[in-house]
C-alpha cells in the first residue's frame, strides 16, 4: 500500500498501486485486482475525484507513448499517460496545438477526457471532450468499447467527464488545430467591479479566443479585478526573448503562507503592479495559459492541512447577482486566496453527460483549510449555488453535498447505466453512493 | 545526421533520453529484447520527429556472439555517433541469496551484458576514433550494501570497465561516459514506493545523462547531489558503516 494524496493535500490515504507501462500488459493487471480500482495520471485534480482510498489505483503515466499523427489533418493517436505539456511542445513547432487545455498543462490526455477540462477559450472551442474523435475504453470484465462522437457515441457521451468511472481510457485520437507561432497577443485590463467585467466579457468574446480575469475576493464590493484576454499570434509576430522556463519549487511550509492577513497586502500589490504594467504584450504560450506550472509543488503553500478548491458555475441570467453573493461571504469570512478566477462560458453543450462547463459564469478559488470555518462558508456557498441553480466542478471537489451535485447533474441516472461495477472513487461512493 | 545506437531503448530512462535527442533528426537504433516494445517506442519518436530514421535490432542480451554480430552490423550501418549502453533490472536481493540462479542471471543482466557491449562498440569506435560510448552505472556500484550488492556489484563491474575504457581511450577522439542515476521514479523502482522512499523524476534524470554525453563527461552523478552523498557512503569508516541499516 502506497500513501498518495491528491493536489489539494488534504490528506494522503493507502492505495495498491499498480503501475501501467506496457499496453499489452494493461487489461491482464486490471482483471488481476480483486479490489475496485481507478485509473490515476497525474493526480492534480483538486479533490477526491483521482483517489480510491483502500482500494486500488492504476497508474497511467507509464501509458506515455504517441502513437502516430496524421500531418495532413492533425489528429493525433496516443495513449493515456501522454502529458498534455508533450503533446504542446511536440507539436507547436509543427504548427499544431491542443485546442483545449486547463491552467496547467502537467495532465494526462486521461484526465483530461475523464473530467472533461475546459480553458480560457471556452467561447470559441468548448471543452477538451469536443475535439477527442475517438477513444478505446477498456471495461474491467475485458470488454473493448471503441467509441467517439459518431460510433457509439452514448459510450463517449459517459466516458468524457464521465470521471473516470465508465472503464480505462487506454488510447485517445485527438483532434489539433492549426497555429502558426508559440505566441499570443495579449491585454490585461484593470476592471472597476463586476459590471466593468461583465462588459468586458461580452464586448471581449467574438473577437478575442482567451478570456479570463482575475479578481480580488477579500473586497465585499466594488471587487475589482484584471481582465485578460488573448489571441494567437501570426508567424511573423514580433516577439520577446523566449522564456527561459526556469523552474523553481515550493518548500513544505508549516502553515499556510496564505491567510487573512497575508491576503489583502497580497492582492493589493497584485493589482497595483499589474494595473501598472497594464495593456497590450507579446506572450509565449506557456506562462499565458499555465501560469503556475514554473513553480513546481505550489499547492505546498498552503501548509499542511491543504486547501480546497471551490469552483462554481451559475446561469448568466442570474450570474452577476450570484457571484456578487458568494463574493460577499467570500469578503466576510476573510477566507480566500489570490488564485481568484472569473469566466464567462460559452453558449453551447458540452459533450459529455456529466459534463461541467454550461452557458453561464464560473468562479474558482482556493481556501486554504481551517476546518469547521471553512465548511461553513462552503455551506453558505452553496446555499447561493443551489437557489441559482448552478453547479459544482467535480473535477476540484472533495466536499458537496449530495443533494447539490444532484440538483447541478440533472442527468445523473442516465449516466449510471454506463458506470463500470469494477471501478469506484471517493468521489463515486460520496456523491454517487458506491 | 548523428546515428545514437541504443542499447535496452525501452527502459524508462533511455526513452526520455531518446525523446530528448529526437529533438533534432537523427538515425536511431533501438537495440532490446522486446520487439513489440521497441516497436512501440519507435512509433513515438517518428511521431514526435519525422525526419529521424528508426532501425530496429533485437537479441537475446546473453548471447555473447549475437552482441559481437550485432553491434559489428550496427557499425557497418552507419558510424556511430552515441552509443548509450541502458539495459538493466533491479534484482530482488534476498531472492538473489536464496537463489544462485537468480544472481547469476542479475550478475549477467546488470554487468556482464553491458560491459559486452561497450566492448564491442569500443572495437569499432577504435576503428574511426570516433564517437561517445556511455554507459548507465549506478550509485549502488560505489559500495556494497547489503541491501543491494547483487546489483550494487553488477553496477560496480560497469564503473571499473568504464574506468579502463577511459584509460585505454585517453589520447582518442573516443570519449566514455559513465552515468550513475541515484534512486529514480520508473516502472522499475514503482514497487519501493510503497516503502516510502523519494526518486527523481525520470525525465530530469535522462535529461542530466544527455547533457553529461553530450559534454563527453567521464562521470556524472544523476541528480548531482548524489555524488556528495556517495563521497560521504564511501568514505564511512566500516566500523560504522557496518552499523547502518542501508
Amino acid at each position: 500500500m502506497r500513501n498518495i494524496a491528491s493536489w489539494g493535500r488534504l490528506d494522503s490515504y493507502p492505495h495498491q498501486a499498480v503501475t501501467l507501462d506496457d499496453p499489452r500488459h494493461v487489461a491482464s493487471k486490471i482483471a488481476a485486482s480483486n479490489l475496485p480500482g481507478l485509473a490515476h495520471g497525474m493526480g492534480r485534480s483538486y479533490g477526491d475525484v483521482c483517489l480510491n482510498p483502500g482500494g486500488t489505483l492504476w497508474m497511467t503515466t507509464g501509458l506515455d507513448h504517441l502513437v502516430a499523427f496524421d500531418e495532413a489533418n492533425g489528429r493525433l493517436i496516443c495513449e493515456p499517460g501522454v502529458l498534455l505539456r508533450d503533446i504542446q511542445r511536440a507539436f507547436i513547432p509543427r504548427g499544431w496545438m491542443l485546442p483545449v487545455t486547463p491552467g496547467t498543462q502537467l495532465i494526462t490526455v486521461g484526465g483530461a477526457i475523464a473530467n472533461d477540462v475546459h480553458g480560457k477559450n471556452h467561447h470559441v472551442f468548448g471543452s477538451f471532450g469536443d475535439h477527442v474523435k475517438r477513444i478505446r475504453l477498456l471495461r474491467t470484465d475485458g470488454e473493448i468499447i471503441e467509441c467517439g462522437p459518431e460510433m457509439s457515441a452514448d459510450w463517449f457521451s459517459a466516458t468524457v467527464g464521465g470521471l473516470g468511472l465508465t472503464g480505462v481510457i487506454v488510447e485517445a485520437e485527438l483532434q489539433l488545430r492549426r497555429v502558426e507561432s508559440p505566441w499570443l497577443q495579449t491585454e490585461t485590463l484593470p476592471y472597476a467591479d463586476l459590471d466593468a467585467f461583465f462588459d468586458l466579457s461580452d464586448a471581449s468574446e467574438a473577437s478575442w479566443e482567451h478570456t479570463v480575469a482575475w479578481i480580488d475576493c477579500m473586497r465585499g464590493e466594488h471587487q475589482r479585478g484584471l481582465f485578460m484576454r488573448g489571441n494567437p499570434a501570426p508567424a511573423d509576430v514580433e516577439h520577446p526573448a523566449m522564456p527561459k522556463g526556469k523552474k523553481s519549487t515550493m518548500p513544505v511550509v508549516p502553515v499556510s503562507l496564505v491567510n487573512r492577513w497575508s491576503l489583502p497586502p497580497f492582492n493589493t500589490a497584485y493589482y497595483t503592479l499589474k494595473r501598472w504594467k497594464a495593456g497590450a504584450a507579446v506572450e509565449h504560450y506557456e506562462p499565458f495559459l499555465y501560469p503556475l506550472d514554473n513553480l513546481r509543488e505550489w499547492n505546498r503553500m498552503y501548509g499542511p492541512n491543504g486547501f480546497y478548491q471551490y469552483q462554481s458555475l451559475v446561469p448568466r441570467a442570474i450570474g452577476r447577482d450570484a457571484v456578487q453573493a458568494m463574493l460577499k461571504e467570500i469578503a466576510r469570512s476573510g477566507e480566500g486566496s489570490f488564485l481568484a478566477v472569473l469566466k464567462t462560458f460559452g453558449n453551447r453543450s458540452a459533450p459529455g453527460i456529466l459534463s461541467f462547463p454550461q452557458p453561464g459564469v464560473t468562479l474558482a478559488l482556493d481556501f486554504p483549510n481551517h476546518g469547521e470555518r471553512t465548511h461553513t462558508l462552503f455551506a453558505r456557498l452553496d446555499a447561493i449555488v443551489r437557489e441559482a441553480k448552478g453547479r459544482l466542478y467535480p473535477a476540484k471537489d472533495a466536499r458537496m453535498p449530495r443533494d447539490l451535485f444532484e440538483s447541478g447533474y440533472p442527468r445523473l441516472a442516465e449516466f449510471m447505466q454506463y458506470r463500470d461495477s469494477g471501478i469506484s472513487s471517493a468521489l463515486s461512493r460520496r456523491l454517487m453512493g458506491s | 545526421m548523428r546515428h545514437i545506437v541504443i542499447v535496452g531503448a525501452t527502459s524508462a530512462i533511455a526513452t526520455h533520453c531518446a525523446r530528448l535527442w529526437a529533438a533534432q533528426a537523427c538515425v536511431f537504433t533501438l537495440v532490446g529484447r522486446d520487439r513489440e516494445k521497441l516497436d512501440r517506442l519507435a512509433a513515438d519518436i517518428k511521431v514526435r520527429n519525422p525526419q529521424s530514421t528508426l532501425h530496429i535490432e533485437t537479441l537475446d542480451f546473453s548471447d555473447v556472439g549475437a552482441i559481437q554480430q550485432s553491434v559489428a552490423a550496427i557499425a557497418v550501418r552507419a558510424t556511430v555517433d552515441i552509443a548509450l549502453i541502458a539495459h538493466g533490472a533491479l534484482p530482488d536481493q534476498s531472492a538473489c541469496q536464496d537463489d544462485l540462479y537468480q544472481c547469476s542471471e542479475a550478475l549477467h543482466i546488470n554487468g556482464i551484458s553491458p560491459v559486452l557491449f561497450a566492448e564491442a562498440f569500443a572495437q569499432s569506435m577504435t576503428r574511426k576514433n570516433h564517437g561517445t560510448l556511455a554507459l548507465i552505472g549506478s550509485v549502488a556500484g560505489d559500495r556494497g550494501r547489503k541491501s543491494n550488492y547483487v546489483y550494487g556489484a553488477a553496477k560496480g563491474l560497469v564503473t571499473r570497465y568504464a574506468q579502463g575504457l577511459q584509460h585505454r581511450f585517453a589520447a582518442s577522439n573516443v570519449k566514455i561516459v559513465l552515468i550513475k542515476p541515484g534512486p529514480t521514479d520508473t516502472p522499475m523502482t514503482a514497487h519501493m514506493k510503497d516503502a516510502g522512499m523519494k526518486f527523481a523524476p525520470v525525465e530530469m534524470v535522462a535529461a542530466q545523462c544527455v547533457a553529461a554525453i553530450e559534454q563527453g563527461r567521464p562521470v556524472a552523478y544523476v541528480p548531482g547531489k548524489w555524488w556528495l552523498i556517495m563521497q560521504v557512503i564511501r568514505h564511512l569508516p566500516a566500523f560504522v558503516f557496518n552499523k547502518m541499516n542501508i
